[in-house]
């Protein structure tokens, strides 16, 4: 049990990571500057980089001799524990920013907490991991402050982006019975406890971004446990994992 | 000791790792850059092998694995038969790794070196000190764009890690 609690945290580390990066590879070639599809380009590669780390240690864990591949590109739908919000269609630029900076908010206090962890493999790829995700969060505070406070129509979409997502943010906070067993190996941090870190960095960013933080707290769930994922991760790996699945075991 | 004498010193193997260029700044080694951590022999049954362990600079660039290759190659070259490259993420790459031989060779390529203030002092190609940036990322993972207002040109800045 102790183990596949472990093996579960490692899945939501590395699924969080490998399907944000995804959703931004998508953006490749259509970002609405070169710099910006370049930026965008760039986050996903070191999420990549991340996933192979976090799925790499799942794998071994798990103990079946499987890789990072195959658990990246082997599984369906139900098999993936990434969060509902990662998953979130691409939408405008402003989605796509306000996503990743709701995701960064909370990833930098997470990742912190994990460099301290019980696991020292654990602690390693969170000490890997948290300078990229410093910089990320660096990033897509700037632009979502530069497009909130920018011109009516960059405003009104920031605020859509926000309101749209935010019945997504709930679920990067709610613990369950592999966060209990994580907890009580000191392994990793009750995601609870990484709420004040977050509403503080999103308080302040939305204010400095002239953006109002909606008031409701309904919380879609589902995704980090597996049960109910959104019809979009199913298009999503349709797409992602395309070559395995018509060409099975094909290598190069 | 007969395996004593088929060990190349370390001290040689770290001057002919030297040499081996990263594959996407080419004006710097990877031994420069800081990629390569440890050099070490190991007595093996199959004899005396050579472990070198380098480590990536952000954890998805894809030039590791070509570091990798050019670093196995380049010692296969001199003779070295039984080499293991070992890959280690702890402690984390950082932009303080970077040599001053280096610094000053990125410096002269037309790339900004990294400095703790956030940014590069000043721009490679005219030192003007007046320097803005474009964007927080670059054409690899590694680096940011940035501009020289004095001279107009845009410029590569390696970022601080």
């Amino acid at each position: 049990m102790a183990e596949d609690a472990l093996f579960q945290f490692l899945l939501r580390q590395g699924d969080n990571a490998l399907v944000l990066a995804h959703r931004l590879s998508e953006w490749c070639g259509h970002g609405p500057m070169l710099e910006e599809d370049i930026a965008l380009a760039n986050t996903a590669l070191d999420l990549m980089g991340q996933t192979q780390m976090w799925l790499g240690y799942a794998a071994q864990v798990q103990g079946e001799g499987k890789s990072a591949d195959d658990l990246a590109f082997l599984r369906d739908v139900w098999d993936f524990r990434n969060l509902l919000l990662v998953e979130r269609p691409n939408g405008d630029f402003g989605v796509t920013i306000m996503r990743q900076f709701l995701f960064d908010a909370t990833q930098v206090p997470n990742l912190e907490a994990l460099t301290q962890s019980s696991d020292s493999r654990v602690a390693e790829i969170a000490a890997k991991s948290i300078k990229e995700a410093r910089y990320h969060l660096d990033r897509s505070r700037e632009v979502v402050i530069a497009l909130g406070d920018g011109t009516a129509e960059s405003h009104d979409r920031m605020q859509a982006a926000l309101d749209g997502l935010w019945p997504y943010v709930g679920e990067m906070f709610m613990g369950d019975e592999v966060d209990e067993a994580m907890v009580g190996a000191a392994i990793a941090p009750a995601p609870e406890s990484l709420r004040p870190s977050f509403d503080a960095t999103i308080s302040q960013t939305m204010a400095e971004a002239t953006l109002r933080l909606p008031d409701d707290t309904f919380a879609h769930r589902g995704g980090r446990n597996g049960q109910q994922h959104s019809e979009h991760l199913g298009h999503m790996l349709a797409s992602m994992q395309f070559l395995q699945r018509a060409y099975p075991n094909a290598r190069w | 000791m007969v395996t004593a004498i088929n060990r190349v010193d370390e001290a040689l193997i770290w001057r002919w790792l030297d040499a081996v260029p990263d594959p996407e700044i080419p004006v710097i080694s990877v031994v420069d850059l800081g990629i390569v951590r440890q050099v070490q022999w190991h007595e093996d049954e199959g004899g005396d092998t050579l472990e070198v362990t380098i480590t990536p600079t952000y954890s998805g660039c894809p030039a590791t694995s070509i570091i990798a290759l050019d670093v196995e190659t380049a010692l296969a070259k001199r003779g070295i038969k039984n080499i293991r490259i070992t890959q280690s993420i702890s402690p984390p790459w950082t932009t303080d790794w970077l040599s001053k031989k280096g610094k000053a060779k990125l410096e002269e390529y037309g790339i900004a070196p990294p400095n703790p203030a956030g940014g590069p002092d000043r721009c490679p190609l005219c030192k003007s000190a007046d320097v803005e940036r474009i964007s927080q990322f670059g054409s690899t993972p590694c680096k940011a764009q940035w501009r020289c207002r004095s001279c107009l040109e845009p410029f590569d800045y390696f970022k601080c890690l």
